[in-house]
């Protein structure tokens, strides 16, 4: 027990519990008892953001593959096409979509920290926070892509985008050939994380057929 | 200072004591505006608990590789990053 007198344990819930996360967990205590922060309104924010996943993305990105009047609002306005198709664009500003061509291939990276649409496509994935992702992918984009299996024509234009700021990035992948008759939940499920990032391409569908 | 899309311009090769979004990378580097997004408050004041204010203009800046990093190969490739306002000045 602590100095101060209340009535809860200040003991971890999880075993092992890393450096930083202690570290985490004494400051919330210090909000919480300072009133700068209410426990419940974490609480949520984090049920929130763990309820998010990459099939809200996978959702914009296969309505704008079969829909080009939408995937064009999507350019213009990637939280009001969030919003039409009944997904939380989250408390972010302003979220762009960037569309991936046969001449063009962009991908996301966040240099300064790990800005990534967690609203769109949930906790980020280990990979995007580290140092080496965070510094290579600028430094040496190829070389990255390459790392992730994807090798682009050297008359495709790759475009790095570093979210320094307020705005979040979603990448709008390329359609899959072979695709046409394909419906629109069907084409979503060949919208993977990895490619809403840009370090790979969309598809293929049903890697292990039962 | 307003920036219009498509014109070039040069990010600030300045220090910054304390909190900032302008990567180190490209300071002093010459690019071109790709979008001006809207204006958002000042992390440089926000940072600390200040209310960021007055509102800082956001930019997509978009610079070659080769400008970025002269040795790198990298063809038509290029680099974008957000840029506020008060770190981007006229090139002559």
């Amino acid at each position: 027990m602590s100095h101060h007198d209340h009535d809860h344990s200040h003991e971890p819930v999880a075993a092992d519990e890393p450096p930083a996360g202690a570290r985490a967990r004494a400051l919330e205590e210090l909000l919480v008892e300072k009133g700068a922060i209410d426990r419940d309104d974490v609480r949520h924010r984090i049920d929130w953001l763990v309820s998010r996943s990459p099939a809200d993305g996978a959702r914009l990105v296969a309505r704008a593959w079969v829909d080009p009047a939408f995937k064009e609002r999507l350019l213009v306005d990637a939280r009001a096409a969030a919003l039409e198709v009944g997904l939380d664009p989250g408390p972010s500003p302003l979220v762009v979509a960037l569309e991936n061509t046969d001449a063009v291939h962009h991908v996301v990276v966040c240099t300064l920290c790990s800005c990534y649409p967690k609203a769109l496509l949930g906790p980020p994935p280990d990979w995007y926070k580290s140092l080496p992702y965070r510094s290579r992918a600028v430094s040496d984009p190829r070389g990255v892509l390459g790392e992730f299996g994807l090798t682009l024509d050297e008359d495709v234009e790759v475009r790095v985008v570093d979210s320094t700021a307020d705005i979040r990035y979603l990448v709008i992948p390329r359609r899959p050939g072979g695709t046409e008759g394909m419906r629109e939940e069907e084409l979503a499920a060949l919208v993977t994380r990895d490619s809403m990032i840009g370090v790979s391409r969309a598809g293929p569908p049903l890697l292990f057929k039962s | 200072m307003s920036y219009r899309v498509g014109q070039q311009v040069r990010v600030a090769e300045r220090s910054h004591d304390g909190h900032h979004r302008t990567p180190s990378y490209i300071k002093g580097k010459t690019g071109r505006v790709e979008r001006a997004h809207a204006s958002f408050t000042n992390p440089e004041t926000r940072g600390y608990g200040r209310d960021g204010l007055p509102e800082k203009e956001l930019y997509l800046v978009g610079f070659a590789y080769d400008d970025v990093w002269p040795d790198h190969r990298g063809g038509r490739d290029r680099i974008y990053a957000d840029v506020f306002e008060h770190w981007l000045e006229v090139t002559a």
